[in-house]
């Protein structure tokens, strides 16, 4: 049974059935200080998806170091992203700052002729002193047409936590896509960035269903924005797009509510409620998926052995903690100490939270250090955080998994379900094979070199 | 608007945090968006620090930007104070809080709270990290030791402790390049002196330890950039003279032995570097005689890049073709460093530029921060690290400092291990064609099947951001196909260089046509 009520298929049979976690689930809501990312870290893996876009944040030196710390021995891979460096003088008038951007804009143009599309990114400071972004890239748009297009969205931190960007930056794609012809076929459209790898096992399995057209939003290349409109089924790979997702359905576009793809129940239920909207035979489903998800149980078994009955506990990040959180409780048998996500779009996360074991402690926002107590008092087997708390934790004796890599690792689908399980087992596993050097001194037998006929 | 992709240093609050992770139970509250808690993860995963940096931020959000972000400023500073129970408070905005204006220092005076608030006022949009350290530093020092401050003319108290001179250590921080192991050294080296080392600030200094730093004899600088307007106050305060040299590299370390014990009023003891220095002879030796007139282009932070290029030119022997920072604060220093080399210093912080430099300079080593890292792997140069910003590989595991005279003995090692061996320099020349030496054998100690990029052998000017009208990187016109096939058995480490000088003789000359002969009178003109 899937989570909306759509049919269950034969693969699906035997795992645990949903008990019944309401939609009206308690979350306790806290404000305090945030330890996240801003939505400027979403350009680190956008930039490698849209082959042709170039990222321009407008922002200040702190903007610029971000990304710097976060995309680490990136920047020299030839990035496609750069900060427009807000100063002093910037600051004494706003007609001089749009000039100045029209400057920094035409110098970046001539130097890297391929760009097709340029983002202006919003940050913090250029959001606070109400620098007019969009109509910067209007102005922008019509000055650089046809070459290149620009458009703008925010990643500032006061509007947007870490894959919020991605988020603001799909939807300002959206107006961009073209409108169906009255004689489109009835088509899919799968938002979110999704590893190269994953996206093209996702079209495969796609066209073994018989589901199509399908189409990924974003597109590796933008000049292939796929259509919208009415015949478009509108499908999530990812749990926080929430304003792209809203402006898809005012252009027309059918949301199919499913579970997200990570897992293979994930994945089955995600696969199915297309399979449904396209009228595709239950048998043929079966047959489809189900040498795929014997061979991604196979994957799982082992790591199931390393994970049941371990408990873990969620620091919010990137609102990807309600799937993993089902995924680790219902198919790796973890208990679910606390699962902490920065926002919870209830009607995005419906199908998941019904699939929650009961009782679930769900919490939505943050104050970092009464959450820190919460886990230090539950002392879980594994915590999963962000890279300022990571370290700090593992020396209280805590085992830590960092999450950001669930960002940066191709972790969706039934050939990922393995990888995924194995970056939660990993530092499980490292803790148990170091625990002879985490006891001081060491007691335990001196390696000698054996003499000769000994 | 300045276009950055990278940037040297961070912005001025980051600074701050450096400074505040140092000491020990000091707290900052930084009023900053949600976002710049980013930040944190500098100190926990490149420096590999086993607690969070001692920094509470007020992550606001945009709506709360309807007026209570002040509210929210007080109860983060509330619950700072009450939660970590600090000996005192410093407290500033990022570049965002900066612009809402709400007056981190007059909002945490209202509080009336029982320890002493430090505001900090940094400029984001005109000032970078090193500042932001140096003048946090500064108002710490300011308004703890401040205090204690004897009254104008009144002379300085006598030492409590009878008459062994005392000095205080300036300018270690978190995320320092070697500052760990540099004020191990330094105190090493100040204890076989016979003096005292009193404070060692701000690295794990206590806001009483800082309260007590004009109790020393005098103060020595290890990082001018860090350091200076602290050491300046405490001697218009306390009358203490502090230190100029920093002893980076066997001789600036016997300058700084001889600076200290002057001011310490005591004689240089005899028989300091015995079995300590062993720098000087591994550069004497014959195996070293190869390195003589390398040509190393220097870049990095002001201090570290003119004790680099004492150290290059006097002890090691190299030839500096190129020096430079990324530091305003110190472009005098560099700039006169430079001009005793005869050569014009490079002072900019756009790595483009510095890029640019490189590829035109053609050096046969690179010393530099980690973006000279890899700008020195997309040329196929030799590259040693000397100064930050560095990545988690150079806060090693290991004692390795920079000062004194085991940072010599370090230094030799790491600018020397990136070269190629001498002998095996030798045998390429030798055996130009040789199936496992060729342009594309790197140094045998990188390994088997290490290769030399594609880059090293054409001396083209790469760019991140190519130029729209950039020529194709193929050999320039006006060279032979024959004298093209010879200048390619010439060793790849010099290629770039016999490129450039044979062309500047033909052009000099008026030749329109290299030919083999051109490249070998080329070569007897300019000698190697």
């Amino acid at each position: 049974m899937t989570a909306d009520g759509n049919f269950a298929p034969a693969a699906l049979q035997g795992s645990r059935p949903a008990e019944a976690c309401a939609p009206e689930l308690p979350v306790l809501v806290e404000r305090g200080q945030h330890e996240v990312f801003c939505g400027l870290t979403g350009i680190i893996w956008l930039h490698r998806k849209i082959q042709d876009a170039f990222f321009l944040v407008v922002g200040s030196r702190t903007c610029a170091h971000l990304i710097q710390s976060a995309a680490g021995v990136m920047i020299f891979a030839e990035p496609r992203f750069a900060t427009a460096i807000i100063e002093d003088r910037d600051l004494a008038g706003l007609a001089d700052m749009n000039d100045e951007l029209d400057k920094v804009v035409g110098r970046l143009l001539e130097r890297r002729p391929e760009i097709k599309l340029l983002f202006l990114v919003g940050s913090c400071p250029s959001e606070v002193i109400k620098l007019d972004l969009s109509r910067a890239a209007q102005r922008l748009s019509s000055l650089h047409a046809p070459r290149v297009r620009v458009l703008s969205y925010s990643g500032s931190g006061i509007e947007t936590t870490f894959t919020q960007g991605e988020d603001a930056c799909l939807a300002a794609l959206v107006p961009q896509m073209p409108a169906e012809t009255s004689a489109s076929p009835r088509s899919l459209l799968v938002v979110g960035c999704l590893a190269d790898v994953v996206e093209d096992q996702f079209r495969r399995l796609f066209a073994e269903l018989g589901v199509g057209p399908v189409h990924f939003l974003p597109p590796r290349s933008s000049g292939e924005l796929p259509p919208v409109g009415p015949q478009t089924h509108l499908l999530l790979a990812q749990p926080f797009l929430a304003e792209t997702a809203r402006l898809l359905e005012n252009r027309g576009a059918r949301r199919l509510a499913a579970p997200f793809p990570l897992g293979i129940e994930g994945t089955t239920a995600w696969l199915a409620v297309a399979a449904r909207a396209f009228g595709i035979d239950p048998l043929r489903f079966d047959a489809v998926t189900g040498p795929k998800i014997e061979r991604a149980r196979r994957a799982l078994q082992r790591y199931r052995k390393e994970l049941e009955g371990k408990s873990v506990f969620f620091f919010p990040d990137s609102q990807l903690e309600i799937p993993l959180a089902r995924l680790l409780a219902r198919e790796l048998g973890m208990e679910l100490a606390e699962v902490g996500t920065p926002y919870l779009h209830r009607r995005h996360m419906a199908p998941e939270l019904a699939l929650l074991p009961m009782g679930t402690f769900l919490s939505q926002g943050q104050h970092l250090d009464r959450q820190l107590d919460r886990c230090r008092a539950a002392r879980p087997d594994l915590v999963v955080c962000g890279l300022g708390l990571a370290n700090p934790l593992e020396a209280e004796g805590l085992t830590t998994k960092w999450s950001i890599e669930l960002l940066f690792s191709p972790v969706q689908g039934y050939e990922q379900a393995g990888d995924l399980a194995e970056l939660f087992a990993r530092p499980l596993r490292r803790r148990a094979k170091l625990a002879r050097l985490a006891e001081a001194p060491a007691r335990a037998e001196p390696v000698r070199i054996l003499a000769a006929g000994e | 608007m300045q276009l950055t992709l990278w940037t040297y240093e961070g912005p001025p609050h980051v600074g701050a945090m450096r400074v505040a992770t140092a000491l020990k139970d000091v707290h900052y509250v930084l009023h900053a968006p949600q976002g710049d808690t980013y930040a944190d993860l500098l100190f926990t995963m490149i420096e590999r620090r086993d607690r969070r940096p001692p920094v509470t931020y007020t992550t606001f959000q945009a709506r709360d930007l309807g007026g209570d972000t002040a509210e929210l400023f007080k109860e983060a500073a509330r619950d700072a104070v009450a939660r970590f129970k600090p000996a005192a408070l410093l407290v500033g905005a990022s570049c965002t809080g900066e612009l809402i204006q709400d007056d981190p220092g007059g909002l945490a005076r209202a509080l009336n709270l029982p320890i002493p608030v430090i505001p900090l006022e940094l400029p984001s949009y005109q000032k970078k990290e090193n500042w932001g350290a140096a003048e946090t530093f500064y108002q710490t020092v300011r308004a703890l030791a401040g205090p204690s401050a004897p009254q104008p003319g009144r002379p300085r108290p006598a030492p409590a402790d009878g008459p062994r001179p005392s000095c205080n250590i300036l300018g270690p921080t978190a995320l320092g390049f070697r500052h760990r192991d540099d004020v191990a050294e330094v105190v090493k080296l100040l204890g076989t002196l016979g003096i005292r080392v009193a404070v060692v600030a701000p690295m794990g200094a206590a806001a009483d330890d800082i309260a007590r730093l004009g109790e020393a004899d005098f103060n020595v600088v290890l990082y001018p950039e860090l350091a200076l307007s602290a050491a300046q106050w405490l001697k218009r305060t306390f009358g203490q003279p502090f230190t100029t040299v920093v002893p980076i590299g066997t001789g600036a370390t016997r300058d700084f032995i001889a600076e200290v014990c002057g001011l310490a009023g005591i004689p240089v003891p005899p028989g300091l570097e015995e079995g300590a220095a062993r720098a000087p002879w591994y550069s004497r030796s014959v195996d070293s005689t190869y390195l003589t007139g390398k040509r190393v282009f220097i870049f990095g932070d002001g201090t570290h890049a003119v004790a680099a290029a004492r150290i290059a030119t006097e002890e090691l022997g190299f030839e500096v073709v190129g020096l430079g920072t990324y530091s305003r604060e110190m472009a005098r220093e560099v700039r006169a460093a430079a001009g005793r080399l005869g050569i014009e210093a490079l002072i900019t912080d756009d790595y483009l530029e510095v890029e640019a430099k490189v590829a035109e300079l053609a050096p046969e080593l690179v010393l530099g921060t980690q973006m000279e890292r890899h700008i020195a792997k997309r040329l196929g140069v030799p590259c040693a690290v000397i100064s930050a910003p560095v990545h988690v590989q150079d806060f090693p595991a290991r004692y390795s400092p920079q000062m004194g005279f085991e940072g010599a003995n370090v230094i030799f090692d790491s600018w020397v291990h990136p070269l190629m061996m001498g002998l095996e320099e030798h045998l390429l020349g030798m055996f130009r064609e040789d199936f496992e030496f060729n342009d594309g054998a790197a140094p045998s100690h990188l390994g088997p099947g290490s290769k030399v990029p594609a880059a090293v052998a054409r001396a083209t000017v790469p760019a991140i951001i190519p130029a729209a009208n950039d020529p194709a990187p193929a050999g320039p016109s006006g060279w032979t196909l024959e004298a093209e096939r010879e200048l390619q058995k010439i060793p790849f480490f010099v290629r770039g260089k016999a490129r450039r000088n044979t062309e500047r003789f033909a052009q000099e000359r008026g030749v329109a046509l290299i030919t083999v002969e051109t490249l070998y009178d080329a070569k007897a003109h300019f000698g190697r």
